[in-house]
């Protein structure tokens, strides 16, 4: 019903250009392609880092590096890959599609917005800077107590630790904002009739991750907070001669730590089922239900987190409590595993790149999920914990959950934001070296944790020496095939085949009802759902 | 959450531009690694907070007047409105959360580390004579800190927890009466009765005053006469991070009132439309639910 003009601006059409465009944008795509470019970086950043411990262990003994560097390298690679380039990801698609695909006009907060993305780089500083100071015989280096940082050992760490519980709380506060934004948004800019059960899937993602964000972010804060008093201003939370207990570091860290885990998955939860759809030709197999687990999965994400620490030492009554709730986890989980598949069952399909990392992804995904489920077993775990069987887990849901799936998205979409055709066979061969050599890397990693080989050392014994070798040479590998995809990202900015509107055949959604690029405001006229 | 399907009859707002975000994290990032380097012991870090401190300060005083500038040559109708109401409930929802964090660490140590410590086999464990009680102030022993450092921690031997029946409940009373000069200072701005709300909030303001200063009181007799400091383990760590991070809330929210205060002196806000006074009031109330669960778990039981 509504014609309005639905954008509106102070005094108009002053927008500086250059750098201060960036710096002072408000607009949300502008921030999108921010926040992306910034997780593009801190992804090569990261990988990095991984590839340094991957060298180191590519034989047995210590070849390249101190144990203490390695320690910094691996924490860091994981902090920098799940706030810095995972989570990121997830918020620049949220910045640039959310108010696309609901007829906004644009985010309902947009100065906050720009906050939000500018406080990531000042945190992404503080957690590297250890590094260099360093190098000036300024502390001994970043935080060398693996991504967790456990109490008593980061307690006594130096200080990295400080710079990484100050970047966490930067990190915390850009979380809250982009979490404000979203909701709100999407609460509240909805184009006309569209109601909450007719919204694309991927707002429902975002709609609980940011839910979830809001729950357990600031438990996290409040954790390196005791962190930080019990460092440097004589609080005893963390320890037993005060009454503390090093235990609670763990509870309160996977209270936020496992729904974590949910927040990186459900935004890609949300767009990938449009994806299936688009290149299926058909419409997305039971909304409902996948509403419906979505929340369950949300709901449960709260109440597991001490599948993290089974071994610590914990009564039977919460080992068995723990357990089965984490178990119950898949039941939602399948349903949405069953809807995808029934999304592209008796599809036409095609297989454009988005769609090979797509269907890749169910695939590696559902291995991650399955090795879950092993682990949560309360008897199993107490072999595989703290192995290399984690790692590989984690990898599986992480990088081919989390980072594949964000890569369909950019293959999805990339036209929609460039207005370019990207280059199809180097997508396509992109999309071939990243599956074989990340299941090269990983696989092994799997027999490796089975054989007793502990995470997080620089050196091992002898029997593990060609799985690892295998395991390094496949991660060098997948990190130089990641080239190919910075390479084809840079030349569809810069220029390519035109993109239609519509840019996908199958295509469905408000998104690809605007021109490819979208004008600089979206939705000057809200669209009127029916 | 209803209106979707409304009209929008009018654009929405999008601001233009601005550069108060970028500043305002860069002050964040030299205040934070000035602080960092300050409790590192280069002393260098004070000059970095000040700084920080500073930049933080105006961009905060800049941002906040261009919106109040905007709020008031009407730049804001209902759409916006709704957008910061939903906006400010979620901010306050995660505000909850990070108390929910402090209190359950006491829960932890109360229900669970300490009776834990003393519940030992008496030949395996170094706490033999460690009476498992609330308040306490843990065992003592051997504590390894930053850096590596060996410090050997010993409960304070008079030590005494804080009673709820003196100061604290006075400031439930300050705190809860101001809840109540609140309500009525919104109910005079409702009723268009400028008066009532200038004299609601100024009690308002001076309740919230009066419970920082009982609050100091408060501290400053714990730490001197009481044996009662955050390096009194579990208990004196759980109070002061507890009743600390609520202090400081207040503070802010005290802050707060005062603009708009001083807001309302000037003669803004309308009977219809007021965000700004109603933002600060819901996060007063807020401080106050805290408050409750403080005095109710922490002085009380
Ligand atoms: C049915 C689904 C899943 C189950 C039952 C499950 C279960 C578990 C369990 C029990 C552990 C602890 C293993 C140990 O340390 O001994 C674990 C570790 C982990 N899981 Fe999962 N998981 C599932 C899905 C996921 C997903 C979807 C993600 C990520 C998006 C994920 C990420 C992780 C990470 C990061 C760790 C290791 C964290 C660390 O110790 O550093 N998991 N998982
Ligand atoms: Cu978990």
């Amino acid at each position: 019903m509504s014609n309005a003009t639905a954008v509106h601006h102070d005094a108009h059409d002053a927008h500086p250009t250059g750098i201060m465009r960036w710096l002072t944008t408000t607009n949300h795509k502008d921030i999108g392609t921010m926040y992306l470019t910034f997780s593009l970086i801190m992804f090569l950043v990261g990988g990095s880092m991984i590839l340094g411990v991957r060298a180191e262990l590519f034989k047995p003994g210590l070849q390249l590096m101190r144990p203490e560097f390695f320690n910094q390298l691996i924490g860091v690679h994981a902090l920098v890959m799940i706030f810095a380039a995972l989570m990121p990801a997830a918020t620049g698609f949220a910045n640039w599609m959310l108010p696309l695909q609901i007829g906004a006009p644009d985010m309902a907060l947009p100065r906050l917005n720009n906050w939000g993305f500018w406080l990531l780089p000042p945190a992404a500083i503080l957690l590297t800077l250890p590094f260099t100071l360093a190098l000036f015989g300024i502390g001994d280096g970043a935080v060398a107590t693996g991504w967790t940082m456990y109490a008593p050992l980061s307690v006594q760490g130096g200080i990295g630790v400080d710079f990484a519980i100050f970047s966490v709380h930067l990190l915390g506060i850009s979380s809250v904002l982009g979490s404000i934004n979203v909701i709100v948004t999407i609460l509240n800019m909805r184009a006309p009739g569209m109601t909450l059960m007719k919204m694309p899937m991927f707002a429902w993602g975002w709609l609980i991750t940011a839910f979830l964000l809001i729950a357990t972010i600031p438990v996290l804060a409040g954790a390196v907070t005791m962190l930080l008093t019990d460092r440097h201003f004589g609080t005893h939370f963390f320890d037993a001669a005060g009454g503390g207990d090093p235990i609670l570091f763990q509870h309160l860290f996977w209270f936020f730590g496992h729904p974590e885990v949910y927040i990186l998955l459900l935004p890609v939860w949300g767009f990938m089922p449009q994806i299936l759809q688009t290149f299926s030709r058909k419409p997305m197999y039971g909304y409902k239900a996948q509403v419906y687990s979505l929340w369950a999965i949300g709901a449960l994400s709260v109440v597991v987190w001490a599948h993290h620490f089974f071994t610590v030492g914990m009564p039977v009554p919460a080992l068995l409590y723990f357990m089965y709730s984490t178990m119950s986890i898949s039941l939602p989980l399948a349903v949405l595993f069953y809807c995808w598949i029934a999304t592209i069952w008796k599809g036409s399909l095609s297989f454009e790149t988005p769609m090979l990392f797509a269907v890749g992804w169910i695939i590696l995904f559902g291995i991650g999920g399955l090795t879950g489920l092993v682990l949560a077993d309360v008897a199993a775990d107490a072999q595989y914990h703290h192995s290399y069987f984690v790692v590989a887990h984690f990898h599986y849901t992480l990088f081919a959950g989390g980072i594949m799936g964000i890569m369909a998205g950019v293959y999805y979409w990339l036209p929609k934001m460039t207005g370019h055709m990207y280059n199809e066979k180097l997508g396509k061969i992109h999309f071939w070296l990243t599956a074989i050599s990340f299941n090269m890397t990983f696989i092994p990693q799997f027999f490796l944790g089975l054989a007793g080989m502990p995470r997080r050392i620089p050196d091992y014994a002898l029997q593990f020496a060609e799985f690892n070798m295998i395991s390094s040479i496949a991660a060098f590998a997948l990190g130089l095939s990641q080239l190919l995809f910075v390479y084809n990202i840079i030349m569809c900015v810069r220029g390519g085949k035109k993109a239609t509107d519509k840019v996908w055949e199958g295509a469905q959604g408000l998104e690809w009802t605007l021109p490819s690029p979208p004008p600089y405001h979206s939705f000057t006229e809200q669209p009127t759902i029916k | 959450m209803s209106s979707q399907t409304h009209n929008h009859s009018h654009h929405y707002y999008v601001p233009n531009p601005v550069a108060y975000p970028v500043i305002l994290s860069l002050g964040l990032l030299t205040l934070a690694s000035g602080f960092i380097f300050k409790i590192n012991n280069y002393p260098a870090g004070r000059w970095m907070m000040i700084a920080g401190a500073l930049i933080i300060l105006s961009m905060v005083f800049s941002w906040m007047g261009k919106v109040i500038s905007e709020s008031e040559t009407g730049m804001f109708k209902s759409w916006e409105d709704k957008s910061f109401r939903v906006g400010m409930i979620v901010f306050i929802s995660s505000e909850v959360a990070f108390f929910a964090a402090f209190f359950g660490a006491l829960f932890f140590m109360r229900v669970i580390s300490v009776p834990e410590l003393a519940h030992f086999d008496p030949n395996y464990t170094m706490y033999k004579d460690f009476v498992a009680s609330w308040p306490s102030i843990g065992p003592g022993g051997n504590v390894i800190r930053f850096g590596g450092a060996l410090e050997t921690y010993k409960p304070a031997a008079n030590f005494t927890p804080m009673a709820a029946w003196g100061l604290p409940a006075v400031n439930t009373l300050l705190l809860l009466s101001s809840g109540v000069t609140v309500t009525w200072a919104h109910w005079g701005l409702i009723k268009n009765n400028r008066n009532q709300l200038i004299i609601g909030l100024f009690l308002t303001v001076a309740l919230g005053i009066s419970f920082l200063i009982c609050q100091a009181t408060e501290y400053h007799h714990a730490y001197t006469e009481m044996g009662l400091t955050l390096g009194a383990g579990a208990y004196g760590s759980s109070f002061f991070m507890l009743t600390g991070f609520h202090g400081f809330h207040v503070l802010l929210g005290t802050i707060m009132l005062i603009v708009i205060l001083i807001r309302s002196i000037k003669g803004h806000f309308t009977a219809d439309r007021h965000f700004g006074f109603e933002g600060v009031a819901w996060y007063w109330h807020f401080v106050d639910v805290v408050w409750l669960g403080l005095f109710v778990f922490v002085y009380w039981l």
